[in-house]
């Protein structure tokens, strides 16, 4: 039970990212944008966070609680500005999507091991890694209930923001389905034109759906680097898990509440070799399989050809009214 | 105020909004220069105003060791042979995206093509001669990456499946199968497996190294603008681009253009994977590509698809990546610094599109009409 209670826990502190960025790229995609600039926008919500809690370590009066909301503070805001670069870019200015997400992603990532290094250097550390270990150990505080054996260690021995991401889920499931405005969001995804005819406002739905998508999974970054790292910054320390994110709305096809499952099966794939006995030739072939999965996931949806399983009709393209 | 009030309100802010955007018909070949100029100048001023920020050095200076840094003494052949690769992998995904098919994972395509090499010349280096050796690495690299490319396609011609998600997650598929082979053939468990384990790969052509690179890019270049510009199979490239329904009616079989299509753009990205580690790195790692994979299909697009002007946005960037280089490492900055600089030229010119394809009107209507 023990080994197994660890192997749950590390998954689910392994998929919490991805949820993060998994219900924010939904949020986005709902809007009939389909934001690959997610894994840089992560990244830039990570540093924006680690930014905000480094000088705020430096500070004489170290409160933890307010180093916890001074990094979600930043977090939030860098991530807002650079799911603006995208908004302006895709929706005033009408440009590619998908061109414009890989660029919002080659920048985003520059911009992450940029002041990332930049900081490892203003430290003058010997460690080509940035510790904020106060800050870290107040993003992972647990409750006494995480003392309960095997089962406070698979659902009690998290940090806050474990909790946040499935609390996100759930409500982005309840916005988009039983809101008005939500309504209003998927309408715009599906046939701008139609929704726009309708009087539904498509600039600012998108805008607010893009924005709102980003800095959600602009957590995602933020919880890796705090809570699942315990405060340490890397260089190109979180990896491909952005596109990881982008994945799994399509394996949770589009429904926030599926992704939450769906987050932790591939948390739970991406750490499996560790827990399997197997000859050091054969770890690519096992992490291998998030990959592979999401292909079959694809496949099968797109050959059942389900109706309700389908992304938003207008995906991917941009709106501009006077089209004929 | 009441309801009705309300409305007749925002009616009336509605009519008299001062910006009125409508798409342009045609613009001259000039004027289209002179947006993208005036982009790129500005990005490369506020390019500038940061690295002036963290570096302190004066604005000046800074150009001067970019295009030190690109075009310098012993640095040109080192940069057109970048300008080669990064042309090679961008001219790969064109003929798909002629087609709109949103293939990401050239990166993936290549890096097979690579491994393909790699396996080959680890197998046969020390067996073969180098005039058998090649055209088998040849071979097989085209046809790692054409199948890496035709999977997706037969499953977007058949069922529609979404051609983007389906080839990002090829590349992460290759990028195990790479470490894989790296575990199997190095049993240090080291990152890379070069030179000693692969031999020397393409021998240098007139002795110059990169040569036999630059040359083969080149003759591809003009092969390729020859095949989308004047072939039959071009032709239908276009138009199931432009749109599958019109290529339908005049009787082009769409299934069989895009397969066919996705077949070339991944025996060229094998083809880049091939030059990369046999003629150029003798090494692959899961690296071997470095992201090239994606920077093609900005350098694609701002190229308008077509093979002649990705040369000049391939070389914009290509002097971007290697000038921004060389500041990070004269200023103690960090490597990271030309992903920057790349991203913010990038959003100018993607955003400056906006101002070829549309015309603003600014409304001069006074407020006496109100």
């Amino acid at each position: 039970m023990g080994t197994f209670a660890a192997f749950f826990s590390r998954a689910i502190m392994q998929g919490t990212p991805l949820l993060f960025g998994a219900v924010g790229e939904i949020i986005t995609e709902k809007s009939g944008n389909l934001n690959l600039g997610i894994p840089g926008i992560m990244y830039i919500g990570a540093i924006s966070g680690v930014i905000g809690a480094f000088f705020y370590e430096q500070s004489d009066y170290y409160i933890p609680a307010i180093g916890v909301v001074i990094a979600l503070l930043s977090c939030l805001l860098g991530s807002l500005l650079a799911s603006l670069i995208y908004c302006f870019l895709t929706i005033t200015l009408r440009a590619n999507q998908n061109v414009t997400g890989l660029a919002l992603t080659t920048f985003g990532v520059g911009f992450g091991n940029f002041f990332g290094g930049s900081l490892i250097k203003v430290t003058k550390s010997e460690v080509p890694y940035l510790s904020l270990a106060e800050t870290g150990s107040a993003f992972s505080a647990t409750t006494p209930l995480a003392g309960l054996g095997w089962f406070g260690k698979m659902f009690f021995s998290y940090g806050f923001m474990v909790y946040l991401a499935i609390l996100l889920a759930v409500l982005a499931s309840i916005f988009l389905n039983r809101t008005r405005a939500g309504l209003h969001l998927r309408a715009v995804g599906e046939n701008p034109a139609t929704a726009d005819a309708a009087g539904i406002n498509v600039t600012k739905h998108k805008y607010f759906a893009t924005c709102a998508g980003g800095m959600i999974a602009g957590l995602g970054g933020l919880y890796f680097v705090m809570d699942y790292m315990g405060g340490i910054w890397a260089n190109d320390g979180f990896g491909d898990r952005g596109w990881l994110a982008i994945a799994i709305v399509i394996f949770a096809l589009w429904k926030p509440v599926l992704a939450i499952p769906a987050s932790y099966l591939f948390g739970a794939l991406y750490i499996l070799f560790n827990y399997l006995s197997l000859p050091m030739s054969m770890i690519p072939i096992f992490q291998m399989l998030p990959y592979v999965v999401t292909i079959l996931a694809l496949l099968i949806t797109s050959i059942r050809n389900n109706r309700e399983k389908q992304p938003p009709a207008a995906l991917g393209l941009s709106y501009f009214r006077e089209d004929r | 105020m009441n309801k009705e009030e309300k409305a007749v309100n925002s009616e009336k802010k509605q009519r008299l909004q001062w910006i009125h955007i409508t798409k342009r018909d045609n613009i001259t070949f000039w004027q289209g220069i002179l947006i993208r100029a005036i982009a790129i100048l500005a990005a490369l001023v506020l390019c500038a105003i940061i690295t002036v920020i963290f570096t302190g050095a004066n604005p000046i200076s800074v150009y001067a060791t970019m295009i030190k840094g690109a075009f310098g003494k012993g640095r040109l052949l080192v940069t057109i042979h970048s300008l080669a690769i990064l042309l090679c992998i961008s001219l790969a995904v064109t003929p798909a995206f002629r087609m709109r098919f949103w293939n990401i994972g050239a990166e993936g395509q290549a890096l097979v093509g690579g491994l393909a090499t790699a396996i080959v010349m680890y197998n046969f280096h020390d067996k073969l001669p180098a005039g058998a050796l090649v055209p088998l690495m040849l071979v097989s690299a085209l046809l790692a990456g054409a199948a890496w490319g035709i999977i997706p396609a037969i499953f977007k011609a058949q069922w529609r499946t979404n051609e983007t998600l389906f080839t990002l997650m090829m590349n992460y598929v290759a990028i195990q199968l790479v470490k894989y082979f790296l575990k199997v053939a190095d049993k240090t468990g080291s990152n890379t497996v070069g030179p000693s384990l692969l031999g020397d790969g393409i021998p240098n052509l007139f002795g110059v190294q990169y040569l036999f690179n630059i040359v083969v890019v080149a003759v591809l270049t003009g092969l390729l603008y020859i095949y989308l510009r004047y072939s039959k199979h071009g032709y239908e490239i276009s138009v199931v681009g432009e749109s599958e329904n019109t290529a339908r009616y005049v009787g082009i079989n769409v299934k069989k253009v895009i397969v066919r299509t996705m077949i070339l753009s991944g025996l060229l990205c094998g083809l880049t994977g091939f030059l990369i580690v046999g003629g150029a790195a003798h090494t692959i790692s899961e690296n071997s590509i470095g992201g090239q994979g994606f920077t093609a299909i900005m350098v694609s697009w701002l190229g308008k698809f077509n093979p002649l002007y990705m040369v000049l946005t391939a070389l914009l960037l290509v002097f971007m990546g290697r000038g921004a280089d060389e500041i990070s490492t004269i200023f103690g900055l960090t490597k990271s610094f030309s992903d920057i600089m790349t991203g913010i030229i990038l959003f100018f010119i993607i955003g400056c599109e906006f101002f070829i394809r549309y015309k603003i009107h600014i409304n001069r209507r006074k407020k006496e009409e109100v």
